[in-house]
């Protein structure tokens, strides 16, 4: 382990649900093992794919809009393919984590492995608060996130 | 799809590729437009309201809250018109960072609208992320083009999206000439990437259309129009920009949670790169111009479509002036022009990317705003896409529904729309039965 294992929080904090990804990012920071970069991010594909450019494991956490229960917390492997198509990661910008992904397939750009975390959102409005739930599920997330990039 | 009663629907619920919540509407009945509509349902935020009562100092911080995509713009509008209501002027080195700024904007701004967004429309694919593998290299230039002018943003205004450093009478921090220095190498760089970008824009097929826009931005004597200027326009305005109100007016729609504007007596008129290359072609820099030339512009463009090349002249303007801005600086002594505060009314006129964007302040002896009014370039715009609508369906009526609405979204999108301005998503409904 070492530089090679980046946690890449995604969203933005003034838009209730969407802050979900940043702050879980937020609450590793200086949990994480010694070697692993934790940082945020707006959603800006180049800065993500920047982010994670030779890393052996990135892990992005953002908030999703999947149908499922407010604060449900989702694990995918996007490494070799893409998220499902019922999965949309939340963006309030024409492109997001969701495109970052897609585009560094595209370009052969991803790292060696890429696992998302999605928390399902309900409230993406300005200014808002999370809801209760998400808040909650960042806690969640926060600890399987942890323990991902111990095992790492 | 033509139905028994010779009508056609298209409706668009939420157009993809653009900045905010909007939609398009169309019905075509026994082959004659009856609706061609872009809507704006993204609910309103009230800026405005909410501006009352607050210091004229949180008007660039707050506005620059409006859009993720130009903060900038809205800084320095507000800015401008705080600054001639306190009677000052920002000028020297205060001004040309603020230039500076603003060409970091333009530069992330329009790469990534042109290339990212709107070149995928010319191109035929659905998206980018589709474009990008048979067009590795220049979607691979253009994310490093984009950050190029990411970190103008970041050394100047603290971070890329909401800068926080600029404020009315200058800067809270400026910085030092070797801090400048450090972005030379990257922006020598984006030259020739932007140089490239054009010629790529320049070989995308081309939809032809040409529309006798009434075209309007600023105009300065000396310079490219980024920060200040008078309001002129390709049929005769040439006003200051106190007197916007007077020639320009904002009407309602039902459909649209955005206001629309007319020049009074007249209708729709056009801002953006279309109207800044066409009324300030002279002032471009010569190696914006010899790429224009390469391109195949003249010294004015009335095509749409033809936007797409014209956002890639103005970054090699930007990377230019940067480069110019960067190369003369001297770090000044004081970040901030010192004020008195006063009571009155100011105006401020800048260019985002997309269009001109116009404020009106009135503030109280104690500081606080009366009163607040911000046109911005979207919603200035809106007539003239809808007029492009029509034009574009009067010239594709035999095309099926499907290759009629690419077309139209890809006419919409000539416009860079920023809907999150505007009030701030798209939704196309075409109805032809």
């Amino acid at each position: 382990m070492g530089d090679a294992v980046v946690v890449i929080g995604v969203g933005n904090p003034d838009r209730g649900d969407d802050a979900a990804g940043r702050r879980v990012a937020a609450a590793l920071r200086g949990a994480v093992p010694g070697g692993v970069v934790v940082m945020e991010s707006d959603g800006d594909p180049a800065a993500i794919m920047d982010a994670w450019s030779g890393a052996d494991l990135a892990v992005v956490v953002d908030a999703m809009v999947s149908g499922s229960v407010a604060g449900t917390v989702r694990r995918f492997d996007a490494t070799a393919t893409p998220l499902p198509h019922s999965v949309n990661l939340a963006s309030t910008h024409g492109m997001g984590a969701a495109e970052a992904i897609e585009l560094a397939r595209s370009l052969e750009r991803l790292p060696l492995r890429l696992l998302v975390y999605g928390i399902e959102g309900t409230d993406f409005h300005p200014g808002h608060e999370m809801s209760p739930a998400v808040a909650d599920a960042v806690e969640v997330a926060r600890g399987m996130v942890l323990a991902e990039v111990c095992d790492a | 799809m033509p139905t028994g009663n010779g009508v056609r629907s298209i409706n668009v619920d939420y157009l993809a590729r653009v900045e905010g919540e909007g939609s398009m509407k169309v019905k075509i009945r026994d082959g004659e437009v009856e609706i061609a509509e872009f809507g704006i349902f993204e609910p309103p935020r009230f800026y405005e309201a909410f501006m009352r009562g607050r210091l004229h100092t949180e008007a660039p911080d707050i506005t620059a809250r409006i859009c993720g995509i130009c903060p900038v713009a809205y800084q320095m509008s507000s800015s401008h018109a705080m600054e001639q209501v306190m009677g000052i002027t920002v000028g020297g080195q205060l001004r040309e960072l603020r230039r500076l700024l603003y060409c970091g904007e333009w530069i992330e701004s329009h790469v990534l609208h042109a290339a990212m967004l709107h070149a995928p429309d010319f191109l035929g694919y659905e998206s980018a992320i589709h474009m990008a593998a048979d067009h590795r290299e220049t979607v691979e230039l253009v994310l490093k083009l984009k950050k190029v002018g990411n970190d103008i943003m970041a050394l100047l205004a603290g971070r890329e999206i909401h800068p926080i450093n600029a404020r009315v009478g200058g800067w809270y921090k400026v910085p030092t000439e070797a801090q400048l220095q450090t972005l030379v190498e990257d922006l020598v760089w984006a030259k020739d990437a932007a140089m490239a970008l054009v010629s790529w824009t320049a070989s995308l097929p081309m939809p032809q259309l040409e529309q006798d826009y009434e075209l309007v931005c600023l105009s300065h004597p000396d310079e490219y129009p980024l920060t200040e200027g008078r309001m002129v326009s390709s049929k005769g305005i040439d006003i200051d920009i106190s007197e916007y109100l007077d020639v320009f007016q904002e009407i309602h729609a039902e459909r649209s949670n955005a206001l629309q504007s007319v020049i009074k007596g007249k209708g729709a008129y056009l801002v953006g790169p279309l109207a800044r290359y066409s009324l300030n072609y002279e002032k471009l820099t010569p190696d914006a111009r010899k790429a224009a030339e390469s391109a195949g512009l003249g010294a004015t463009c009335f095509n749409p479509f033809q936007s797409i090349i014209v956002r890639a002249v103005e970054t090699v303007y930007a990377v230019d002036e940067a480069l110019r801005i960067i190369d003369g600086y001297e770090m000044p002594d004081e970040p901030a022009v010192r004020y008195e505060v006063k009571a009155g009314v100011g105006h401020g006129a800048s260019e985002a990317p997309r269009g001109t964007l116009y404020h009106r302040y009135e503030v109280g002896s104690d500081g606080r705003i009366i009163d607040a009014h911000i046109m911005p370039p979207t919603a200035q715009n809106q007539l003239s896409i809808e007029e492009d609508l029509l034009a574009v369906i009067r010239d594709n009526i035999d095309l099926p529904d499907d290759q009629l609405q690419w077309k139209l979204e890809q006419s919409i999108r000539n416009y860079d729309p920023c809907i999150s301005c505007a009030t701030h998503f798209l939704d196309l409904k075409v109805d032809r039965g």
